[in-house]
């Protein structure tokens, strides 16, 4: 009997990737696509790892390709932008063994910097992309991935987005193929992209793209569901999680579900608008399809009706559809039949309890600073009561930023001025940006915010926490080493927590007319599970000055005048004494002392 | 079950609301039925609000529960209770722990937390069952197990059998923690 799971579209992703036969899988974490490789990793015969960025990533799995062996890289939406320089040469070289590209996209930005739509990798690398629709999709796809990439000598994009990377489903086990590494021969024409060659081969990627259109109208990724009644002659072209809410919706429409999105077959998309009363393409995000169907001569609707920005679901869908002239019943699915009388507050991320970065930002803040910012938890110090960032672009870009600034305003701007990076953020991307400043003669000060883990990703390990993707010892790569291997002589070490020295030291360092780097180091609080005894405000002490509010602790809290520490929350990190104004803020151990005193 | 059964779970960051929701999961494919769920995961992990959509029946399409529709909504905490009560159906039930959890904007002062949210629920007829599963959860070894006293009352409105809980409990806890979870689960169903 076959077996079933309900797993998550990334934990598919994973199975399929192991039922394909994969020898080599690499990535950098990223939300939504981080549980592929951490999936990946759980089976013992593929060599899985965390790259330190996305380029790195891409560039392993080709070279593993090249040599034989089907390979992965996984990374989010933005990731793929870092990793497009090796994409889209190895579109030309095409590959060894099949290699596949998870591209998770986040529209609604559920943990992201931008919403972009990958798709277009597909036509700017003239690769095919993939997408499914919910779990078993993503399995089936994935494996139909690797033998389109070797039919065709290609990479191909498997393009996912958040609802999918994040929905279970059920999916069937079936077996895993053998680990199969295809015999190698040296063959510079194919792999060495020099001029000469890759006239050549990109010859080659237009032939392959006919042949993949032809492939586009015969292949089962691409199905037609005719429709029956009035509502059978609409036809809705759509892929992935569209044509779920649209199944939901419309379930007796015509449907044209595809799942190979590039290239399009234009007798495939004809015949069916030639079957249906109207044409309308459902997409999140961009007119990927549309455009292109338009292109074809095909009369349809798209964007018109549906958002460009966010995601669908089924009640945008209704409403829209609806105000269209669809025979949509609106009210069945959107209206709300209860909701509160209150305006409600939101409730944004925090930094944690015990959080090792609340420490930097309180003074930066209390020295009114302007922080060129990065990615990364700390990307949470913008965020009230501290409101410390000036910028957060992209990973990497505090430092440069920081750097860029300086150049435009000046020593007087550069002496208020710091960037802030994350460990994980700084061996992706920061470390080019540094040189940067050596080499360029900067001034810049660079505070790296070191908890010695990938935090906001979910924890992954990174090349300075000693560990590997399966958690065995690998070298620790020491910050303040490589910075003083770079030229870098004023490096500092402190612990973000002890903010007299912190503010010295900052001080010092943004009064130096040289580059410095100053490594804040304490390890990330949700890692480590720390959770001492909580701390207590003695109420008679406290004058209710609203002082350790200014840290932006979950715990803490001021009523009727008086501070208050939510014991349940408290995790006895220690900082918010270190700011109370009257010492009214004490340790557990000290209020048993004195209950102790009180009966003697 | 002839028409699909959808469930919100709805709490703060951190509560254990996919553990929760992992459960119920389990439970419904053991019942041979198809199922989805959806749980964003990211950013909001961070001590912001969560929510997972929960769908099983004969065929499920969608893994989002729509505004309106859910049979049962489970809420960790009492503000998003609220907050998601727009997805109720009518004549739904809403499971809720007695528990607030202030969000930054209420402790910077710059909002307001809502004045007695079970109370207004209750005002407007709504089905509620509001229980301090916290409580319970400490009684019976760890307040965190919380979200498994909810999933007993949960167990109470759906007609799985009582085996595939404690299979699924079995299954997605450690082992140390099973056993003070099965009580927390039985004192929910207790309720
Ligand atoms: C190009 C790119 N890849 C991945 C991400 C996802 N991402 C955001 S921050 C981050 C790393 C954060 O780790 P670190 O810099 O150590 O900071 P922490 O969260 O630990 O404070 C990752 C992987 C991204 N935004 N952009
Ligand atoms: S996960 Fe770690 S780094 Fe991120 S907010 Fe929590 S304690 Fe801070």
């Amino acid at each position: 009997m076959t077996k079933y799971e309900l797993l998550s579209g990334n934990e598919a992703i994973a199975r399929g990737a192991y039922e394909a036969g994969v020898k080599v899988a690499a990535a950098y974490p990223g939300t939504p696509s981080t549980e592929i490789l951490e999936n990946i990793s759980q089976y013992e015969r593929i060599h899985a790892q965390w790259s330190p960025n996305e380029k790195v990533a891409m560039e392993v799995a080709v070279g593993a390709s090249i040599a034989g062996a089907r390979s992965l890289a996984s990374m989010k939406h933005v990731g793929v932008n870092v990793a497009a320089d090796p994409l889209l040469t190895f579109s030309y070289t095409g590959v060894g063994g099949g290699m596949v590209l998870v591209s998770a996209d986040d529209p609604a930005m559920h943990s992201s910097q931008n919403e972009q739509d990958n798709r277009y990798y597909g036509l700017l690398a003239k690769i095919p992309v993939l997408e499914p629709g919910d779990s078993a999709e993503a399995k089936a796809f994935t494996k139909k991935a690797y033998e389109i990439s070797e039919t065709f000598d290609t990479p191909v994009i498997l393009r996912t987005t958040t609802r999918v990377n994040h929905s279970k489903g059920l999916v069937a086990l079936e077996e895993p193929a053998d680990i199969v590494v295809k015999d190698y021969e040296k063959n510079p024409p194919k792999y060495v992209m020099t001029p000469a060659n890759a006239v050549g081969r990109h010859k080659v990627v237009e032939e392959r793209r006919l042949a993949l259109t032809e492939f586009a109208g015969a292949t089962e990724l691409n199905r037609i569901e005719k429709g029956s009644g009035d509502a059978g002659r609409i036809g809705f072209i759509t892929a992935g999680i569209s044509y779920q809410y649209l199944k939901e919706i419309l379930p007796e429409a015509s449907f044209l579900k595809l799942g190979l999105l590039w290239p399009l077959n234009e007798k495939l998309i004809k015949d069916f608008a030639a079957s249906v009363d109207q044409v309308i393409v459902v997409e999140e995000l961009e007119p990927v399809l549309e455009t292109q169907i338009k292109a074809m001569g095909v009369c349809c609707r798209g964007k018109d009706i549906t958002p460009r920005q966010g995601e669908l679901s089924e009640e945008v869908l209704r409403t829209v559809l609806a105000e269209a002239g669809l025979p949509v019943p609106v009210a069945a699915a959107v209206q709300s039949e209860y909701a509160s009388g209150q305006k409600l507050p939101m409730r944004p991320p925090i930094l944690c309890p015990g959080c090792s970065h609340r420490g930097m930002f309180y003074t930066l803040k209390a020295m009114n600073l302007h922080v060129s910012g990065d990615i990364g938890c700390y990307a949470l110090g913008s965020a009230p009561p501290f409101g410390c960032l000036d910028t957060t672009v992209c990973m990497g870009a505090s430092i440069t930023g920081a750097f860029g600034m300086e150049l435009a305003r000046g020593d007087e701007f550069a002496e208020k001025c710091v960037a802030v990076i994350g460990d994980s953020t700084f061996f992706h991307s920061g470390i080019t940006g540094l040189i940067d400043i050596v080499y360029n003669q900067g001034r810049s000060t660079i505070i790296v915010l070191d908890n010695s883990i990938t935090a906001m990703t979910g924890h992954q390990d990174n090349p300075g926490s000693g560990k590997d993707i399966r958690g065995m010892a690998s070298p620790a790569i020491d910050i303040a080493k490589l910075a003083e291997s770079i030229g870098i002589r004023r490096i500092r070490v402190v612990d973000p927590f002890d903010l007299k020295t912190c503010r010295e030291v900052l001080k010092e360092e943004l009064a130096a007319p040289e580059v410095s780097v100053i490594i804040a180091r304490r390890p990330c609080a949700l890692h480590i599970r720390l959770k001492n005894p909580p701390f207590y405000v003695d109420q008679e002490k406290c004058i209710g000055c609203k002082a350790c509010l200014k840290l932006g602790c979950p715990a803490i809290s001021v009523t009727e005048g008086k501070a208050k520490i939510d014991p349940l929350v408290c995790v006895g990190c220690g900082l918010c004494p270190r700011v109370c104004p009257t010492k009214a803020i004490k340790a557990a151990s000290q209020k048993a002392a004195e209950e102790a005193k009180t009966n003697e | 079950m002839s028409k699909n059964a959808s469930i919100l779970i709805a709490g703060v960051g951190g509560q254990g609301t996919v553990l929760a929701s992992k459960i119920l999961g389990l439970v419904a494919t053991k019942a041979g039925l198809d199922v989805k769920q959806s749980e964003i995961h990211g950013m909001s992990q961070r001590g912001g609000s969560v929510v997972t959509h929960v769908r099983f029946g004969e065929k499920v399409y969608s893994p989002l529960v729509a505004k309106g529709t859910a049979d049962i909504i489970m809420a960790f905490e009492e503000l998003e209770a609220l907050r998601y009560l727009p997805y109720l159906k009518k004549d739904g039930l809403m499971i809720v722990n007695q528990q607030q959890m202030l969000p930054m904007p209420v402790i910077t002062g710059a909002a307001q937390y809502p004045e007695g949210p079970v109370e207004e629920m209750t005002g407007r007829g709504i089905r509620v069952k509001a229980i301090n599963a916290s409580a319970i959860g400490r009684e019976k070894g760890d307040a965190r197990a919380a979200n498994v006293v909810l999933l007993g009352i949960l167990a109470n409105e759906l007609s799985f059998p009582k085996e595939y809980w404690t299979e699924a409990l079995e299954e997605s806890l450690k082992p140390k923690l099973l056993a003070m979870n099965l009580a927390a689960f039985k004192a929910g169903q207790e309720i």
